[in-house]
């Protein structure tokens, strides 16, 4: 009966979505296309274009242009998408520091911007804004997760994460559950891709776990030359470091690594089975946590546009804010900041009976877990 | 700090500076012997990585791809010097610097569209997998040793190569007056082409082995170009023995500095910071460094002999 029901509930929504919207909405998105975080870029448009695919509304206009994983880049596309093509909302920025170099001017202008992954802290909190969403979580949330799961069994920690604002948004994250002591706190280059210094420092360290964030190729050449090193100590990390979009570069070398997310590929929900067939069916691989992610923020934008004009702001922000989406992730809802209250798990890398590496849920470690900054934000 | 701690760090150092000797080697004789300025350096030791990595999937033999990115980066070498570089030798540095640019955005795109944005899996050889055991109760990965290993050879045959053959004569020959070996009858075109695919064939065997160390993926050789451009410069630009002493200085500086200087900032700052700052520091010291030694020594620790 349950599944039924929701299975109802999903067609009904998508009927919705296919229904003329209030006025056209033009949406530009900025995402890295190029260069060593490509990968995750290419993961965040293609789940927002799906959503836009299944929606079927030729209103819905997208223009899609590549950042390089440059801030300088990035601001100069997002004058000409705003001035130009006069787009109403932003979105698709991986990388914190583009994201504080775009999010606050675009929004100063009035236009929209919904966020599909980066979530520095430093607008979330105080300098919180009406016109900013977050679909995807807080930077500091999935750390947080595995500093509570590190509580459990390791008394010393390791951790170690990039040079830049999401890296310093983790290593707070994972401080702020972690009850033990730390070995060191060690801080990266972005983009480094030799760590045999690092690993020397974890043998000598005298851990017994270590927590490293390292998205994109940065997470590749650390756990690959970790297996090589002899260290045996249990590597941990929040799901970027084990995303879908690595785990294959990786190999077996990622085995059994723990880490958070707010999804993983074996959500055992209609919506989610649902999301997970239509992805590999268009694009023929496992979707990343950073596809979901963008396909949410599409979902939002889709569903808000179909009851309120874009142009009227405080209308549509107000559609933006119920949420009213069917995420693959289960429960979703807006805090008081606009990010995300939703559920976090721990998941463990396995190898699939197909031979393909993915990433198993093992159980929850958070539910309905919004974010520390949302006191702060006065809205 | 243990004793073995700071061997495995002067090793890892060793490591990097050997790599980046692969690197630097080509770039400065491409330099040296034609005077050119070759910011494409970086695509072939892509090219490697991807030529290696594609194949030992193809294969399943690392060693069969390891020769192949031997000699698909050579042949990249040789076909760009054919086709684009050949034009260049007597244009000034800017135009150089522009046309090799440019090689780097079609390699980039090329790579892109032949393998797709998404790394690619390559792993290090069974034979070379896992740690053994150094004197001092360290362990350290046998793959990184052989790497070590390699860069040692390749640096003994260079110097073969150059000090104790014909062509080496000829690429000495080259280096010193470009005009008057070519009036003596050397076939000049042809040796710039053999020095250019030589120079391409050690980036593509760096990049083949870090590759399996690290991610194989698009635009990975960048970074690494400006690491190796700052080894020739530090030690001077034509000079592989420059390149050899300045590749390891900077692979230990940046090796050791990275590990040390967050420690020593520890000493006056509460450690998050100190793990800021000290990491800043560190990836700006083989800058400091360079420059240091360039208002000693303005062309570099070993400048080649012509002006």
């Amino acid at each position: 009966m349950k599944k039924l029901v929701s299975a109802a509930t999903l067609a009904l929504g998508m009927s919705v979505s296919g229904l003329a919207f209030a006025e056209p909405v033009k949406i530009g998105m900025i995402t890295t296309l190029s260069g060593g975080g490509a990968g995750l870029g290419i993961d965040t448009r293609d789940g927002f274009m799906l959503a836009i695919k299944q929606a079927g509304n030729s209103e819905i206009e997208v223009i899609t242009e590549d950042d390089g994983q440059k801030p300088e880049l990035a601001v100069q596309i997002a004058d000409k998408m705003i001035q130009s093509d006069q787009v109403d909302i932003l979105t698709g920025i991986v990388w914190s520091n583009l994201l504080m170099a775009v999010a606050p001017s675009a929004v100063a202008q009035g236009k929209f911007y919904v966020s599909t992954n980066a979530a520095p802290a430093a607008l979330a909190g105080e300098n919180c804004n009406p016109l900013y969403f977050n679909a995807a979580y807080q930077n500091d949330n999935l750390h947080e997760a595995m500093g509570e799961y590190a509580n459990r069994g390791h008394k010393k920690m390791f951790i170690m994460a990039p040079n830049y604002p999401a890296g310093k948004d983790s290593l707070t994250g994972f401080k702020r559950y972690y009850k033990g002591e730390l070995t060191s706190e060690v801080y990266t280059q972005v983009g480094q891709t030799d760590y045999a210094a690092e690993i020397a420092q974890i043998r000598a360290s005298g851990a017994d776990g270590v927590f490293a964030f390292l998205p994109g190729g940065m997470g590749i050449a650390f756990m690959k030359q970790y297996a090589q090193s002899g260290v045996e100590i249990p590597v941990m990390g929040p799901g970027f470091s084990f995303s879908q979009d690595v785990l294959p570069a990786i190999g077996d070398a990622a085995i059994g690594a723990k880490a958070s997310g707010q999804w993983a590929p074996d959500f055992d929900t209609e919506v989610s089975k649902k999301f997970l067939a239509d992805f590999q069916k268009e694009y023929g691989r496992l979707p990343s946590i950073y596809a979901v992610q963008a396909y949410d923020a599409a979902q939002l934008i889709l569903s808000a546009a179909a009851k309120a004009d874009v142009k009227d702001t405080e209308a549509f922000r107000a559609e933006l804010l119920k949420a009213d989406i069917q995420s693959p992730r289960g429960d979703f809802k807006f805090n008081t900041n606009q990010h995300p209250i939703q559920d976090i798990y721990l998941t463990e890398v396995v190898k699939g009976d197909d031979g393909v590496l993915t990433n198993k849920t093992v159980e929850k470690i958070f539910d309905d877990h919004g974010d520390a900054y949302a006191k702060d934000c006065k809205m | 700090m243990t004793l073995a701690l700071a061997l495995e760090q002067l090793l890892n150092g060793l490591q990097l500076g050997v790599m980046l000797f692969l690197m630097a080697a080509g770039l400065t004789l491409i330099f040296g012997v034609m005077g050119l300025i070759n910011l494409a350096h970086g695509c072939l030791y892509m090219v490697g990585a991807f030529a290696c990595a594609a194949v030992a999937a193809a294969t399943g033999s690392f060693w069969i791809g390891l020769v192949a990115s031997l000699a698909c980066a050579a042949a990249a070498g040789a076909i760009v010097e054919l086709l684009v570089i050949r034009r260049l030798y007597d244009r000034d540095h800017l135009d150089q610097v522009l046309a090799t640019f440019a090689l780097i955005l079609m390699f980039s795109e090329g790579m892109r569209w032949l393998f797709g944005s998404f790394p690619l899996y390559l792993d290090i050889p069974p034979l070379l997998q896992g740690a053994m055991a150094l004197p001092g109760g360290a362990q350290y990965p046998v793959y990184r040793l052989a790497i070590i290993a390699t860069g040692a050879l390749v640096a003994l045959g260079l110097y073969l190569l150059i000090g104790k053959t014909r062509l080496g004569m000829r690429i000495r020959a080259g280096e010193s007056d470009r005009e008057m070996i070519g009036a003596l009858g050397v076939d000049i075109r042809t040796l710039y082409t053999v020095v250019f695919a030589l120079g391409a064939a050690l980036a593509g065997l760096a990049g083949a082995m870090v590759g399996a160390l690290q991610s194989v993926q698009v635009g990975m050789g960048e970074p690494v170009l400006i690491l190796a451009f700052v080894v020739i410069v530090i030690g001077g630009i034509g000079s592989i023995k420059g390149a050899l002493l300045g590749a390891l200085l900077v692979g230990v500086v940046d090796t050791m500095g990275r590990f040390l200087l967050p420690q020593l900032v520890g000493l006056f700052l509460p450690p998050s910071q100190a793990g800021m700052i000290g990491a800043a520091a560190a990836s700006m010291l083989i800058y400091v460094m360079m420059a240091l030694i360039l208002a000693v020594k303005p062309r570099g620790l070993f400048p080649a002999a012509h002006a």
